[in-house]
């Protein structure tokens, strides 16, 4: 876990400092909302249909059991006793008042935490691997170097005015958890000659233009980061367009004048500009950060006590065969706590639920905690042996449900229940699926199913990438629908293909069931994954049983 | 649709609607010039060029509300009624809990 050091303390003092000043001078009126908009969305907060939002940054998904535990305070003190956490592994707060917002964000600043850089056209907060520093599948940690990118990044003079807001992401595995090639900077870990470099991707992105990341540099060493990155955003800053806000993003630079320019124009100022970089300080700093995330102690444990639970308890199983993913310590295992309850909003948590989270991560987690861009919690060391009692615990809070990477386990954006932008509503159509097919008790039947819903064609719910992706729009005063299927966020992405027409709003849950229950029918065997069966067969036969028995209906 | 598109735009009342500067929440102008709560209060304009009147001057009061713009209603027994659906949750609130105004109601 990073700490702050007196130099980020101050930095965090000062600019709360600034901002509440600015608040104060907005609400006597020397300020206009002009004047004042650019200011607090440098500071996260939003106004969005209801309300006010602040979004608060969770650095690559990393939490300690005080920074949850104070996350909690202000859903209490400030808010209606509960967050909404995000696909960018952020957490917003739906329901602050201007004049709160100083002191929220002195609270968060107790606990190493802020808002700075969570709107805006600068770099965002940047975003990682959810299972880094635990998965046995990982080449290294990926968050020292995440968290090198952050203060690099944050308060960076020449890239508060970019010509858009500029996404990274970064993973040290070769499985793909961070939708590294749907970022304006992908990062992912390779190793060469034995040394761990990265793979750099570049103008990969969703939205109303959705484009998978291309490779820029095949390997990059460690050292080369700070010059390369800034060389990129540099390009980027001169030659990415300001006349047209859909066309300013990075992926419609890399698109208009081509990889191969891009790549020149960046080789050249990398050439220029790294001289300018203390190659030795960055190394220094590194370690100095790689010392903070060092790896907790795992004591060898015996885990007789989750083999009695696995065998005996059907519940405990099923929870474990869905929330648990292979810790590189086999005796220890990553647990998924699921905030997608059937019928509960994907992402909420209350403030009791966060606590018990903080609790159960001291106890038995080694006081950490992650955000995943799917918008659930997870402890990345628990030992087998304490899994039980774990999982008793989770219930108590509505926490153990079992449905991670399942049917229900849904993305979905705020939509139109809280966003400005949305041209429709997300979080019901999430509730009803999961209710839905719970209650046909065919999710465990089904497997891995990745259904994302965004409520606009920003595309914050991540549906390009879901395998069944569901885009809600306002067709002539009606919200409306859109599928598409066979979308990928993983290390083989790929955007989904749209089936046709949309559905109205009391149509979607039904047209989803008719495209499930047509690859019931048609998987060769329960191994065959949803994913799988629709790369063998292809978007027809979804076709057919989406449009044609509507037509049947009809006629 | 063509036919009642045209038709909307032609017989449909406005009022002006924001968030109030201090809570975020929705406002209506209502008829004695001060902001209300509720749609049942807000000032119906049913000519084009007063609502744009009332939207300028509206505009202006930076230090109450923000994002002042017209919002199209349909005149109902029970008052007006918003011609979109965005209009009717920003009156009412989200759909997965009871806050907003519908907490209020």
């Amino acid at each position: 876990m990073y700490v702050y050091d007196d130099f980020d303390r101050d930095f965090v003092a000062e600019r709360n400092r600034q901002f509440r000043s600015q608040v104060q001078r907005r609400i006597d009126g020397s300020l206009t909302e002009d004047e004042f908009k650019p200011l607090r969305l440098m500071n996260g907060l939003y106004l969005q249909l209801h309300a006010y939002m602040l979004r608060v940054a969770i650095p690559f998904g990393s939490l300690n059991a005080v920074q949850m535990r104070k996350l909690a305070e202000i859903a209490d003190r400030f808010d209606k006793g509960y967050g909404h956490f995000t696909t960018r592994q952020n957490i917003q707060y739906n329901w602050p008042r201007l004049p709160d917002v100083p002191d929220m964000l002195d609270a968060l600043a107790e606990v190493g935490l802020h808002a700075i850089q969570t709107s805006g056209n600068t770099i965002r907060n940047v975003t990682s691997d959810h299972f880094a520093g635990a998965a046995a599948d990982e080449i290294a940690d990926p968050r020292p170097v995440a968290e090198l990118i952050r203060q690099w990044s944050t308060d960076h003079p020449e890239f508060q005015f970019l010509p858009r807001k500029f996404k990274v992401a970064v993973t040290g595995s070769p499985v793909d958890r961070a939708v590294t090639r749907a970022h304006d900077i992908g990062l992912r870990m390779v190793v060469q000659a034995g040394e761990p470099g990265f793979e750099v991707i570049v103008g990969g992105g969703l939205g109303r233009t959705p484009m998978i990341g291309k490779v820029l540099r095949d390997y990059l060493p460690l050292a080369d980061l700070l010059p390369y990155l800034e060389a990129v955003v540099s390009t980027y800053n001169l030659l990415g367009r300001r006349d047209n806000k859909y066309k300013a993003r990075i992926k419609i630079t890399v698109h208009e004048n081509g990889l191969e320019k891009v790549r020149d124009l960046v080789e050249a100022r990398f050439a220029e500009i790294a001289p300018q970089f203390d190659a030795a300080e960055t190394t220094r700093q590194l370690t100095r950060i790689e010392g903070m995330f060092a790896a907790p102690a795992l004591p060898d444990t015996a885990d007789l006590a989750y083999q009695a639970a696995y065998q005996n308890d059907p519940v405990f199983r099923a929870w474990a065969d869905t929330n648990l993913h292979a810790h590189r310590a086999p005796d220890h295992a990553i647990v998924t706590i699921s905030l997608k309850a059937h019928g509960d909003t994907p992402g909420d948590a209350t403030s009791d639920q966060m606590r018990l989270i903080a609790d159960l991560a001291e106890v038995c987690g080694h006081n950490e905690i992650r955000i995943s861009h799917e918008q659930n919690v997870i402890l990345p060391h628990v030992a087998r042996a304490d899994l039980p009692a774990l999982h008793k615990a989770l219930r108590a809070q509505g926490l153990a449900t079992a449905n991670v990477g399942l049917i229900s386990d849904i993305i979905a954006c705020p939509g139109m229940d809280y966003c400005a932008l949305a041209t429709a509503r997300s979080i019901p159509v999430a509730q009803e699926i999961a209710t839905h097919f719970d209650a046909l008790k065919l999710e465990h039947d089904i497997g891995p199913l990745k259904i994302k819903i965004s409520g606009c064609i920003n595309a914050c719910g991540h549906h390009h990438v879901g395998h069944i992706g569901i885009l809600g729009l306002d067709r002539a005063g009606v919200e409306n629908y859109q599928i598409t299927l066979g979308g990928d966020g993983s290390e083989d992405a790929h955007l989904g293909e749209r089936t046709g027409p949309g559905f109205a709003y009391d149509q979607i849950v039904p047209a989803i069931e008719r495209i499930v229950r047509a690859y019931l029918d048609l998987r060769l065997s329960r191994d065959e994954t949803f994913l799988v069966a629709y790369r063998r067969v292809g978007i027809g036969p979804f076709k057919a049983a989406l449009y044609d028995s509507e037509a049947e209906h009809a006629a | 649709m063509t036919r009642e598109t045209r038709e909307t735009r032609e017989t449909l009342a406005q009022i002006v609607t924001a968030n109030a500067l201090i809570e975020g929440d929705v406002v209506y102008l209502a008829a004695d010039g001060s902001w209300t709560r509720h749609l049942t209060q807000a000032r119906v304009l049913d000519d084009k060029t007063e609502a744009e009147i009332a939207l300028a001057s509206a505009d202006m009061r930076s230090s109450e509300v923000v994002g002042c713009y017209l919002a199209a209603v349909r005149m109902t027994p029970n008052g007006p009624e918003p011609a979109h659906f965005r209009e009717d949750f920003r009156r009412r609130g989200p759909s997965n809990y009871a806050h907003g105004k519908q907490a209020a109601a």
